[in-house]
Formats: C-alpha cells, sequence, structure tokens
C-alpha cells in the first residue's frame, strides 16, 4: 500500500502532520509497522530554511527569566551600518551578459562567460547557462554560488513535482518556486539574477527573476553589467517571425556587442535553444575570433609616407 | 520612478498607475500590470519594492478569496483595507514590507470608496490619493480640478491631465500607464496610455 504524499510546496509542519496521522490510521493494521517506519524516517532537512528567520533564538526567552534576548556585538565604530556594509562587501556586481528572448521558434538563451573579482578576471570558461532539466535552461549573473544551489534546488523539486504529479512542472510554477525561496531569504546577502526559460504545455515561457523577490513575465529579457549594451542590439534587430539560425545570430551578436563595451563580460558567447523537445546547445564562440569575423582587418590607408631625407 | 493614483466619482472609483518594471537605469518591461483586482469589486494599485508588491498583494488577494469561501460572502472595502493595514503593521517590526497601496472598491451600501495605504501601515479613506514621484505632480492638479461626483469622462479627463503632467514634468517618466475602473458593475481595466509598445 503506497502513501502519497504531497511534496515540495507543502510546508515542513504539514508534512509532519500528515505522516503523523497517516501512521496513527495505519497503525491499527498489524504488519504495516515496519514499512510505516521506514517512511516515518523521511528526512526534513533539505526544507529546513538553512538561514535563521527572525534573528534570535527560542531558547533565551524560555530559560524561566524574562531576560532580553541578547547576543555579542560585534566590534565596530559604526554598528548601525555594519549589517549593511558587511552584505555589500560579500555582494558581488553581476558582472555578467546573459539574455533569452521569446519568438516563433521557440525561446533563444545566451551568455557569456567571464568571471570577474573586481579588476581580476578570475575566469573565462564559467557556464552561465544552467541546465534545470531537459526543457527548462536557466541562466546565472550575480553570486555563481548562490545561482548554481538554486538552480540545482530548484531541478529537485520541478522533479518532485513530476513525481507527485504525474506530469511536468509549468514554467510558472518552476519560477514562482525560485522566487519564492529567493523572497524568503530576502536582505540576506544572496546575489542571484536569473532568467528561467522552458517550454510547458503553454509553449514557451520565459520569466526574470532576481534576490529581491521580483519575478516578472515577459518575452524579452538581459540581465548584468553588460545587460544595457545587449539591450540595444537586441531591440533594433528583434522580430517575432525568425528562424533558429537568424535568432541565434541576434543573441550571438547581442552577447558579443556587450562583451566588447563591458569588462566584466567576455570569453565564449555560449547560444541555446529551448523548442518544444527541450533545450539544445547550439553553438560556443569566443567573443574575441567573432570580432574579427564581424570586423575583419583592413589595411589602413597611409596619407602620406615618411621618406628618408635625401643627404646631399 | 512608480506612480499610483486614484481617485472617486459619482458611483465608481479610479485607480491609475504606471506599467514600468525598472532596475536602476534598465527598463525590463513596460507593460507590468500594477493595478490588481483583488475580487469581483475591489482595485488594488500598489507601488513599491518588486519582490514586497507581487507576494504581498498575492497574499491580501489570496486571504480576501479565502474569507469569502469560508463565510460565503465578500469582504467590505473597509474591511479589506483594514486587514491590509493590520499584516503591514504586524511585519512593520519585523520583516517590513517597503509597499504601498491605493484600494478602490465598491460596495453595495455604500458606494464607492478610496482607500491610502502607506508603506508604514498608515490607512485613511480618503476621496484622492497618489503615490511616487508622480504624487508630487498629481496630487496639486487633482486638489485642484477634482470635485465631489464627478463623471467617469470627467475623472479619466483629469487622469490624463495627471499623466499628462507627470509624462512632461517628471525626469524619469514611466512610459505607460494603465486605467482601472470599479463601479457597481464590477472592477475592470478601462484603458492603457501608451507611449512604446512592448
Amino acid at each position: 500500500m503506497t502513501i502519497f504524499l504531497p511534496c515540495l510546496g507543502v510546508c515542513k509542519s504539514l508534512l509532519q502532520v500528515l505522516s503523523r496521522s497517516t501512521f496513527s490510521l495505519l497503525n491499527q493494521r498489524s504488519g504495516l509497522t515496519s514499512r510505516l517506519e521506514v517512511i516515518m524516517m523521511l528526512d526534513f532537512s533539505g526544507l529546513e530554511s538553512s538561514a535563521p528567520l527572525y534573528g534570535g533564538s527560542n531558547e533565551l526567552l524560555s530559560d524561566g527569566f524574562s531576560a532580553a534576548p541578547s547576543f555579542d556585538l560585534p566590534v565596530t565604530s559604526d554598528f548601525d551600518d555594519f549589517q549593511k556594509n558587511s552584505i555589500q562587501m560579500v555582494k558581488p556586481a553581476k558582472g555578467t551578459t546573459t539574455l533569452a528572448f521569446i519568438f516563433k521558434e521557440g525561446v533563444m538563451v545566451a551568455a557569456d562567460s567571464r568571471a570577474s573579482m573586481g579588476g581580476y578576471i578570475s575566469s573565462q570558461s564559467v557556464k552561465k547557462i544552467i541546465e534545470i532539466n531537459p526543457y527548462m535552461l536557466g541562466t546565472m549573473a550575480g553570486g555563481a554560488a548562490d545561482c548554481q544551489f538554486w538552480h540545482r534546488n530548484l531541478g529537485i523539486k520541478c522533479r518532485l513535482h513530476e513525481l507527485a504529479n504525474k506530469r511536468r512542472i509549468s514554467v510558472t510554477g518552476a519560477s514562482k518556486l525560485l522566487a519564492n525561496i529567493l523572497y524568503s531569504y530576502r536582505g540576506m546577502g544572496l546575489s542571484v539574477g536569473t532568467m528561467i526559460a522552458g517550454w510547458d504545455e503553454k509553449g514557451p515561457g520565459l520569466y526574470y527573476v532576481d534576490s529581491e523577490g521580483g519575478r516578472l513575465k515577459g518575452t524579452k529579457f538581459s540581465v548584468g553589467s553588460g545587460s544595457p549594451y545587449a539591450y540595444g542590439v537586441l531591440d533594433s534587430g528583434y522580430k517575432y517571425d525568425m528562424t533558429i539560425d537568424e535568432a541565434a545570430e541576434l543573441a550571438r551578436r547581442a552577447i558579443y556587442h556587450a562583451t566588447f563595451r563591458d569588462g566584466a563580460s567576455g570569453g565564449v558567447a555560449s547560444v541555446y535553444h529551448v523548442g518544444p523537445t527541450g533545450w539544445t546547445k547550439l553553438s560556443v564562440d569566443d567573443v574575441g575570433e567573432l570580432h574579427y569575423s564581424y570586423y575583419p582587418v583592413e589595411p589602413t590607408i597611409v596619407e602620406q609616407e615618411m621618406t628618408e631625407a635625401v643627404v646631399a | 520612478m512608480e506612480c499610483v493614483f486614484g481617485m472617486v466619482g459619482k458611483g465608481f472609483a479610479l485607480v491609475v498607475a504606471d506599467t514600468s518594471a525598472v532596475n536602476s537605469i534598465l527598463v525590463h518591461k513596460s507593460n507590468e500590470d500594477k493595478i490588481m483586482v483583488l475580487d469581483s469589486h475591489k482595485l488594488m494599485g500598489a507601488s513599491g519594492e518588486a519582490g514586497d508588491r507581487a507576494q504581498f498583494t498575492e497574499y491580501v488577494q489570496k486571504n480576501v478569496a479565502l474569507y469569502q469561501y469560508r463565510n460565503g460572502i465578500p469582504l467590505t472595502t473597509k474591511a479589506a483595507a483594514n486587514f491590509m493595514r493590520g499584516e503591514l503593521a504586524t511585519a512593520l517590526r519585523k520583516n517590513p514590507y517597503m509597499v504601498n497601496i491605493v484600494l478602490a472598491g465598491f460596495d453595495r451600501d455604500t458606494g464607492p470608496s478610496l482607500y491610502f495605504i502607506d508603506y508604514i501601515a498608515t490607512l485613511h479613506k480618503v476621496d484622492k490619493a497618489a503615490f511616487g514621484y508622480g504624487s508630487y505632480f498629481a496630487l496639486s492638479m487633482m486638489d485642484r480640478h477634482y470635485h465631489q461626483d464627478m463623471t467617469v469622462d470627467e475623472a479619466i479627463r483629469l487622469a490624463e491631465q495627471c499623466i499628462e503632467e507627470i509624462r512632461s514634468r517628471l525626469v524619469v517618466a514611466p512610459q505607460n500607464f494603465v486605467i482601472k475602473i470599479v463601479d457597481e458593475d464590477g472592477a475592470r481595466e478601462h484603458s492603457w496610455r501608451r507611449t512604446t509598445r512592448d
């Protein structure tokens, strides 16, 4: 006898209540207890938020004395701004260019591959397009660890949704899951600016989700420090009726122009396409080579050549 | 740069909001609907931080619907406004929602009403209200030209005047606006005022 447990999206306490109630119901029939014990060993640690909710633990309040909760204050000259400054210090500027747009044949997703720490380029080969599942892609802008971890976590939640509901999760649902998680960590220093692109029953879907808790549905987005440059090229060249090749070339060109002007973007421009059968990686081009293919070197016209002075 | 304003007329209430979704200097989209239809006869125009706006307005909408399912009758506009204010006030000293709301509603017995709800849980029942940088222009326009019992056409004309003033005087004016109206026939979208197509 299988027990259907609603999966993630339901809060931890509700799950515990349900599992406790099913336990008591089935306890009446002997012989099933051994299987129930296995089920009761469910691990809820994945559901627990690792960050404290409103600061301060309850143990301090319940020790009998009505002492006000207290903690060691950090040694700093400016306490009020301390937390804000420490979050700002950790918060990396979103030095990247990622873009995605919906067109007739699906969703085109493209990104650069440079990782920078201030003025130092730490890597030219970062994978900024994250494969959540075979029909959904996420882009990375902001903190690499934050994006990778939370996209992986989203992939897990999407898979659990599929198993629980016997159908794929929609792009709307997946983006809402991620947005709710990021909203709950709001103000704690996460830096995530991501786009969730996918193809579900309603066709192509594109959502922008960020660590401030914002979530926008749209047809064209670009995120990162190079995004204004990419928007310029994207907006002027965009048509809904494009072939896959045309759209890929538009995406590649937009990334190239952003990497040309923005110091924090560079490396290779990768382009992915999400269609009705899932995503495919279309191309990976070094932006330096793209530059010379778009603007080949021409011999400079010299107006006047300096000649040797004739020595009498 | 977000502008939300509203006014009460004869048998209706109007809410106007800009439709830009902005991130520092970038406009991500210019057709973001910020006036939520709370239930059949209530409109809630919200402005503020992106995540807070969506989360808080959806939370209020679901709770208003829940009340109706549980009790069989919908909340009055006054009750919905006080519920919202209560939620904002409770969260204020822990985890404040940075959202400003203009709530417009129509009740069968009391007619149209407009409520001004601040991010620090101020609540006022008003005839005209405005939030955002646009309020600097819209409030004085409305003070000058508003009068009791305006018709729909007069109110729309006043709203257009406010939008024109915001467009011409605000340094980073939003491109498009949406106007929604609520009267005894219900809450619905009235029209858009666009300068750009998305």
